[in-house]
């Protein structure tokens, strides 16, 4: 059920019954080889979950449905990127095909299933999204074949990695920070500052004087469905030259998005950053102090934020 | 409104005559247990098939888990996901009490209990401060962090292996539970004094008390209910009754694994509620019924059960719109109240 393998540098060397290695976390803050690599690998954790996060946080600020299924997104991007590598051999025609194809399926996917329980139970938008997260893993393995897959490290990128203050970076993992916060930014200014994103922004708030005005709602809503597709399906791309692929691989990204959604603040993208950031840090020196009990950590520290603030670091207040 | 809230509307308006005749049915309900447990006890006498008599004793571990999931989402409308944090914590309870300790059955028993019911409430004061899906979370949350300990503590609970070789089962008052029929009866007698239970916590002033809240707890706490109060019992309550499920899973399995404590256990109980229905009673022990014979027919045609599971959960969730036992109760007023129409 653990699919972020890579970010364990310390699991090789774990070994029976030992849950707490504070010797191994303390030495590790004082060398800065290892400092690195641990804040590394803890923002690439972060970035991703980041990407998959804000589109779950957008999805739920404008249309107040939790997507249970985007983790499928993720999987679908990186799916569907490695299929393209394959084929094409191109790196970024992989990337492009992962965002553009998870895209499609976020689109319609809203418009014809999730458009239809709008308004009723907040069960039944668990329930449809829960009935494609079963579909979905089973289409995979149709397709795919349920054994691990690998799309392999692109040739671009099979370079001697980068020293860092002695710590060793891959050059690929500053490619996908690099990408992760563009779209970050783009995202962040594109509410913020463009039309579209002040009409996203005010069907939020108000969907019937949106509509009122002449706008199609439902358009927007696809939209935005289309894009926390866009976003999964990058990370999933992103994912897939440093990650195994299986089906199912979707579920862990998922729920720790939901605890990266919960910590920040349903609905905050700023909310959804710095969650996701501290998430990842928490995995990768958490790894290293508690290699057994890392998710534990993450469930502890969310129960912790939702007990002292149950709306989020970053969420309005709950009503 | 929507139509599941109508339906629970509905429910609500018909409490007057339920509590007019509220003694009548309460024997009604006994006799109905009865005559439930007299088909399920002369079974083994008619079939000596052993997958049926196992299949009614997963229809009781999962129908006492569903339906005491259901006090929490139809009556109280706290939509829990992480319900199956207790179903594994009865299962490991009991099962790590027999293998360590070694009590007799029944003693074991009460024991899981009480630690399910401090573990309950320490997590339920917790938690049911949160409002809706903020509840749903945390619960999901802890169910995690259950399940993680688990997974990490090793030594003390076999880590992702599980409790293995078997849970003890020593004989106690002539009954002895390594026999197939006698651990048969013990889970319907479990199964039919449960569910009573449950029946009578849904139909007493309590159960109504819940219905308020969850139709309008604003309301319900200017009439001077404490609402809070409210919700940690009737979520103890249900924990109490999910761990008796475990109990009976660990009974059955011989064994405790850590996929008891797992969320999906959560997200089956949810599901098993609205294939079933959430407005009556019965529904959920209709949804569990269903789903273990899909489960269990569609494993057997394709390996691709998740396909099948999920169109049958959309079908469901976008055609009916609600579960099947609603969806039968709502289609037979309609036909009485035309009938009487005409008539």
């Amino acid at each position: 059920m653990d699919a972020w393998t890579f970010a364990r540098p310390s699991s090789a060397r774990r070994n029976g019954n030992d849950t707490l290695d504070l010797d191994a976390l303390a030495s590790c803050f004082t060398s800065s080889a290892c400092l690195v690599t641990q804040t590394t690998s803890g923002l690439i954790i972060g970035m991703l979950l980041f990407l998959v996060a804000v589109g779950l946080t957008l999805i739920f600020g404008v249309l107040k449905v939790v997507n249970f299924s985007h983790g499928a997104f993720y999987m679908f991007g990186a799916y569907f990127a490695m299929t393209s590598y394959q084929l094409t051999g191109s790196f970024a025609l992989a990337m492009l095909c992962g965002a553009a194809g998870t895209a499609i399926l976020g689109l319609i996917f809203e418009r014809v299933f999730m458009s239809r329980v709008y308004g009723a139970d907040v069960l039944m938008q668990l329930l449809v999204c829960y009935a494609f997260v079963l579909i979905f893993d089973d289409v995979v393995r149709l397709i795919w074949g349920p054994e691990f897959r690998s799309m392999g490290m692109p040739t671009a990128f099979q370079v001697v990695p980068l020293f860092i203050a002695g710590g060793v970076v891959p050059p690929y993992y500053l490619l996908l920070i690099g990408v992760a916060l563009a779209a970050a930014i783009v995202l962040g200014v594109g509410l913020a500052r463009t039309r579209i994103g002040k009409v996203i922004r005010a069907a939020a708030y108000n969907p019937s004087m949106v509509s009122a005005l002449g706008i199609n709602t439902g358009l927007i809503y696809g939209g935005v469905f289309a894009i926390g597709g866009l976003l999964a399906g990058l990370a999933g791309a992103l994912a897939a030259p440093v990650r195994s692929l299986t089906p199912g691989m979707g579920f862990s990204v998922l729920i720790e998005s939901f605890i990266v959604t919960v910590i920040g603040g349903m609905g905050s993208i700023l909310g959804a950053l710095i969650g996701a950031l501290l998430l990842g840090l928490i995995r990768s020196f958490g790894s290293l102090g508690f290699p057994l009990f890392t998710e534990g950590l993450m469930y502890l520290f969310m129960v912790i934020v939702l007990v002292s603030r149950p709306s989020g670091l970053f969420g309005k207040e709950v009503a | 409104m929507t139509e599941l809230q109508a339906a629970r509307a509905a429910d609500s308006l018909s409490a007057p005559r339920l509590e007019a005749g509220s003694k009548r049915l309460r024997y009604l309900d006994l006799l109905v247990a009865l005559a439930a447990f007299a088909v399920l006890a002369l079974l083994p006498l008619v079939s000596d098939s052993k997958a049926l008599l196992d299949f009614v004793i997963r229809c009781s571990a999962y129908g006492l888990f569903a339906t005491s999931l259901n006090l929490l989402v139809g009556y109280t409308g706290m939509i829990s996901f992480g319900h199956g944090m207790f179903f594994g914590l009865g299962a490991y309870g009991y099962g790590l009490i027999m293998q360590r300790i070694g009590v007799p059955i029944p003693l074991a028993f009460l024991a899981t209990l009480a630690i399910t019911a401090v573990v309950a409430t320490i997590i339920g004061a917790i938690c049911v401060r949160l409002k809706e899906i903020y509840f749903a979370f945390v619960t999901l949350a802890f169910q995690m962090l259950i399940h993680s300990t688990i997974l990490s503590w090793s030594s003390f609970t076999g880590g992702d292996q599980g409790l293995r070789g078997g849970i003890p089962r020593p004989p106690f008052l002539g009954i002895d539970l390594s026999n197939h029929v006698h651990l048969y009866l013990a889970s319907c007698v479990l199964l039919v004094l449960g569910l009573l239970a449950m029946r009578q916590i849904a139909a007493s002033p309590f159960g109504y008390t819940l219905r308020m809240i969850r139709d309008n707890p604003m309301r319900a706490s200017f009439i001077g209910i404490d609402v809070w109060r409210a919700k940690l019992t009737v979520f103890v309550l249900a924990a109490l009754f999910a761990s008796t499920g475990g109990m009976v899973m660990a009974l059955f399995v011989s064994g405790a694994y850590p996929e008891f404590a797992y969320w999906t256990i959560s997200g089956e109980g949810i599901f098993i509620n609205m294939l079933g229905g959430v407005a009556t009673f019965l529904g959920p022990m209709v949804g569990t019924v269903l789903l273990l014979i899909l489960n269990d027919t569609v494993t057997r045609f394709t390996e691709y059960h998740g396909i099948v599971l999920g169109v049958v959960i959309l079908f469901f969730a976008i055609g009916l719109r609600k579960g099947l036992m609603d969806f039968v109760v709502e289609w037979y007023t309609q036909r009485r109240d035309r009938a009487s129409g005409q008539g």
